[in-house]
């Protein structure tokens, strides 16, 4: 249980410094841009009470935040992507793992279960993510293609650092 | 009582939904009206330096090329000085520079510790601040072109709504035929390319010409703004929409000059008192 804090901490800071260091500086103009930070929630141990995800994920995104000059729009984002992430395992998940511990690695939970996971609920993020940062209906195409651009590129990244801390223990077979 | 106490463990999920995402939303409503006077901004004091950190070790990486922006710029002030120091003794009136206009400007030195071009709303950060003589409202220039206008101060640090935001306008000189209009961003989408609205439709523009600032707003008169790319794309009223490119380089700006106008309480107040009394 202490293990399981102290490594979301130091995934915490690990993801944020990249996100603010290195991925802010990255982007195809408007239309593309990646918030691979929410990795870390994506990461959270599956059993976590509900209280506590939305509490993470909006601290997470405040301190996003903080470095964007954008009080708010990452916060609010984190936490619809919160409550994707609720009905994504609810839907999917069987009982015994629901109330495990467990991190919803790519080697854990196998390719197929890992890629659509953190494919729509990257879309989830960035959808809410443009759309509040416009703040307005108009222009509601544009802001929709550049979510789906974005959620491409972000999934990729996502994709690539998850393949760099693979590591097999399957629980549930080969899905 | 108990049914609705079940009601709500069952549901729970979207009820701190609920409750979480309206904070954050009336977060960043908070912010977009008081433009940024929230505490976590990039003017707060640990942020600020993490950025004035990462900034030093960027600006040394672009040495070489600030050091030959300085040195064209040495070269064009030395070209004027040389241009005032000439005598033209076939003229037969002098030309005199009055004194109050030359000391109207102050400029303050500062360095880019964060800047952003690929968002909707682009705001610098500066690392001099209120200690510094920086104020609320002065402009922001470069060695060739304009940058933006200060939003916010603290001790050490100011923010800068860029030229790259949908609320900036700038006032600004076509060169050939003095016509006045107004510099927006208006794209939302290249750093590169700024539009001049509010030419009127008979005025003759030609391609390449230059456009620079009137004077009029918070910058001195005569800093250039840009080139005219394409003439006459209407917005289809009886004004001309020109696009232009802008000659401020904003995905690589390090030194910057902050523009105090000492006389601008004197010419407020005088404004003020023509617009009451009219």
């Amino acid at each position: 249980m202490g293990s399981i804090i102290i490594i979301n901490i130091v995934r915490f800071i690990i993801v944020i410094l990249l996100q603010v260091a290195l991925f802010k500086n990255m982007g195809y103009y408007n239309v593309a841009t990646i918030y691979p930070y929410i990795f870390f929630i994506f990461l959270l141990p599956i059993g976590l009470p509900n209280l506590v995800l939305f509490l993470v994920s909006f601290l997470t995104g405040l301190a996003v935040d903080a470095f964007y000059d954008s009080a708010g729009v990452h916060a609010s984002a984190c936490v619809g992507l919160a409550l994707f992430r609720i009905f994504f395992h609810k839907i999917t998940l069987e009982v015994d793992l629901k109330e495990s511990f467990n991190t919803p690695s790519l080697g854990l939970m196998g390719t197929k279960w890992f890629l659509s996971y953190v494919f729509f609920g990257t879309f989830v993020h960035h959808f809410f993510l443009f759309l509040i940062e416009a703040f307005t209906f108009s222009n509601f195409m544009y802001t929709l293609a550049s979510s789906i651009l974005s959620s491409i590129f972000t999934t990729c990244i996502i994709l690539l650092m998850s393949l760099l801390v693979y590591k097999r223990k399957s629980r549930i077979g080969n899905i | 009582m108990r049914n609705l106490w079940l009601f709500l463990i069952r549901y729970n999920a979207i009820f701190w939904f609920i409750l979480f995402f309206v904070t954050s939303i009336i977060l960043v409503v908070r912010h977009n009206n008081f433009q940024r006077s929230s505490f976590i901004s990039s003017s707060n004091v640990v942020i600020g330096s993490y950025y004035q950190q990462v900034n030093s070790w960027k600006s040394y990486l672009s040495l070489h090329e600030t050091n030959e922006e300085l040195a064209a710029e040495n070269g064009a002030l030395r070209q004027q000085i040389q241009n005032l120091l000439q005598v033209d003794t076939t003229a037969d009136t002098i030309r005199i520079i009055d004194s109050i206009e030359q000391g109207r400007y102050a400029f303050i030195v500062a360095n880019v510790a964060n800047n952003s071009v690929h968002k909707k709303n682009n705001y610098l950060t500066l690392d001099k601040g209120s200690a510094d003589g920086v104020e609320k409202g002065m402009g922001v220039i470069t060695s060739n072109g304009v940058v933006g206008v200060i939003l916010q101060t603290s001790a050490h640090f100011s923010s800068v709504q860029s030229l790259l935001h949908p609320d900036t306008r700038v006032s600004v000189v076509l060169d050939s035929t003095g016509v006045i209009g107004s510099l927006v961003w208006g794209n939302s989408i290249d750093h590169r390319y700024g539009v001049v609205r509010d030419i009127p439709n008979h005025v003759q523009v030609e391609k390449d010409e230059k456009v620079y600032t009137s004077g009029f707003s918070l910058f001195p008169a005569g800093i250039q703004v840009g080139k005219i790319m394409e003439t006459g794309v209407s917005s289809g009223e009886s004004f001309l929409d020109l696009k232009i490119e802008l000659s401020t380089n904003f995905s690589n700006l390090h030194h910057v000059y902050v523009v105090k106008d000492l006389l601008i309480k004197e010419k407020e107040e005088l404004e003020a008192d023509s617009e009451n009394n009219g």
